[in-house]
């Protein structure tokens, strides 16, 4: 089945069973392999990918779903050299260690401070409550994030970034999701 | 995973009629359960018909003032939509208790009325489990049975229905709208899921080549006094140990309709309309919240590692009505 969709905003075509994982179509088709196969079943949020803007396990999306639509990788952040202000404090904050969840964690947190620039502690980590780690323990994760949106905050103060604009939808997150048992 | 062929649907009927003339065929829209099932060789359908071109990806107002929600729409469209916000807070907070937000933004509400359950005998096909292999026998009931059911059990299954979203919809008295052989029919959400009794292998009503094209919600009287409480081992993206929607109506000071469906204790979303009718006309108060409690769970049978649930679930319950009259749900 051809395919064709814009993957970190260059249009690409590839032809490809329609169930093959988005993961596989991103990693063995098309060499990115920023993005990491975890638990292939849903659950770490290794593989995660922006589609559409939203995020998404890539181990469980068809590519065949994927046509006509808009992928982020982790490659659509930043590169060497020119690295996010979220990657870059994920450097300075050691919110990286064995690496392989950091690439998913990015997207997540991304997604996050697309639509909430200024998340506290319980927004952030329930925009990453989808992305396991199993080294950091994830408080640095949460201060790499914490960080990053101080910068871009500054950042928008001063180059007036179109991205930083919070919308109803991340905001509600917030107040939805925090929950704790009794 | 099993050799399997694929096909687009581009039509309800179209899909309904490829669905009929397989035996094992299954329809596939967010995949988030069904690709994992296959994975794992829990599910090995021979045919898969992606019905995401379907169009049934609306949400609109109905006739009588509810909500007519398409099959398609995701879990995280519909959690976030204005109109379930505002009329129907409950249905948001169950959604967006459960899972994680990469799983809301795949997975439908077609499917998440679907999806199977989590019992860890039922995903290891190294074990025997009745409702994966009919007359094989249930590992649970001796075995690790912490996450299991306390309600409406069979010596067959132990098994819990997994999902949010559908305890909610219980609550709500939701709709389904169900394309088959015999055309388009009605389901009231509580004929739906069914117990596991000597047929676990069964967790629907629903016959093969049915397809579920939508669920209405009546028009919604809850928006005030509703809660989800989801009790469970993490903070976030776990399944419920005992969760309960709870919704109220209110004539001044007393209680003109309850409505307390429980998650995690039963093969489906638990409701008792003789226990809730026990409100009916009463003053909220925490004895009357009880006597609730009491009824609801009077059946309930423990087995070794979750004997706890129904302590656990009297207390949810209770806790849920004195949120869902105060109108203020905890965060």
């Amino acid at each position: 089945m051809k395919i064709s969709f814009k993957v970190n905003g260059a249009a690409r075509e590839l032809d490809a069973p329609p169930l093959q994982r988005l993961l596989d179509a991103l990693r063995l088709v098309l060499g990115l392999t920023g993005t990491k196969e975890g638990c292939a079943e849903g659950e770490c949020g290794a593989c995660t990918v922006l589609l559409d803007g939203e995020p998404v396990n890539a181990c469980l999306v068809p590519v065949g779903q994927c046509q006509g639509r808009e992928i982020t990788t982790v490659e659509g952040l930043g590169a060497a050299g020119h690295l996010s202000p979220l990657q870059r404090c994920f450097i300075d904050h050691g919110g990286a260690q064995c690496g392989i969840c950091t690439p998913g964690v990015l997207i997540s947190a991304e997604h996050l401070l697309r639509r909430n620039p200024d998340p506290d502690d319980d927004a952030i980590r329930e925009a990453l409550a989808g992305n396991l780690c199993r080294c950091t323990g994830y408080q640095r994760i949460i201060e790499s994030v914490r960080a990053a949106a101080v910068l871009r905050r500054a950042d928008a103060r001063d180059v007036g970034d179109p991205r930083d604009v919070g919308d109803a939808r991340g905001a509600r997150d917030v107040s939805h999701d925090r929950q704790e048992a009794p | 995973m099993n050799r399997f062929t694929y096909a687009r649907a581009e039509q309800v009927g179209d899909a309904v009629s490829a669905a009929m003339q397989r035996r094992a065929a299954t329809f596939i829209a967010g995949g988030t359960n069904l690709v994992d099932l296959m994975k794992e060789n829990v599910a090995r359908p021979d045919h898969l018909i992606d019905i995401n071109r379907l169009p049934l990806q609306q949400v609109e107002e109905t006739e009588d003032g509810g909500l007519r929600v398409g099959a398609l729409v995701t879990n995280a469209d519909l959690a976030y939509h204005p109109l379930v916000e505002a009329r129907y807070p409950l249905l948001s907070r169950a959604i967006l208790s459960g899972a994680s937000a990469q799983l809301r933004n795949m997975a439908t509400t077609g499917g998440n009325l679907l999806q199977r359950t989590r019992c860890f005998y039922f995903y290891d096909t190294a074990t025997p489990c009745n409702k994966r292999e009919p007359g094989s026998g249930c590992p649970a009931i001796t075995g690790q049975n912490r996450n299991h059911a306390i309600l409406g059990a069979s010596e067959h299954c132990i098994a819990t229905h997994p999902s949010d979203m559908c305890v909610a919809l219980a609550a709500l008295e939701a709709v389904v709208r169900v394309t088959g052989k015999g055309g388009e029919r009605r389901v009231p959400f509580a004929e739906l899921h069914r117990l596991p009794g000597d047929m676990p292998e069964r967790d629907t009503t629903l016959e093969p080549g049915d397809l579920i094209t939508a669920v209405e919600l009546p028009p919604g009287r809850f928006a005030e006094h509703c809660t989800y409480l989801k009790v469970r081992d993490r903070a976030s993206y776990a399944f419920a140990l005992v969760s309960v929607a709870a919704a109220v109506e209110l004539a001044g000071g007393t209680i003109k309709e309850a409505r307390v469906a429980l998650g995690g204790v039963a093969h489906k979303p638990w409701r008792d309309r003789t226990a809730e009718a026990l409100l009916r006309g009463k003053a909220a108060s925490t004895e009357a919240f009880q006597e609730v409690a009491e009824a609801l769970l009077q059946d309930a049978q423990g087995y070794r590692h979750n004997g706890f649930k129904m302590a656990l679930a009297k207390r949810a319950i209770v806790r849920a009505l004195g949120e869902a009259v105060s109108g203020r749900q905890a965060s």
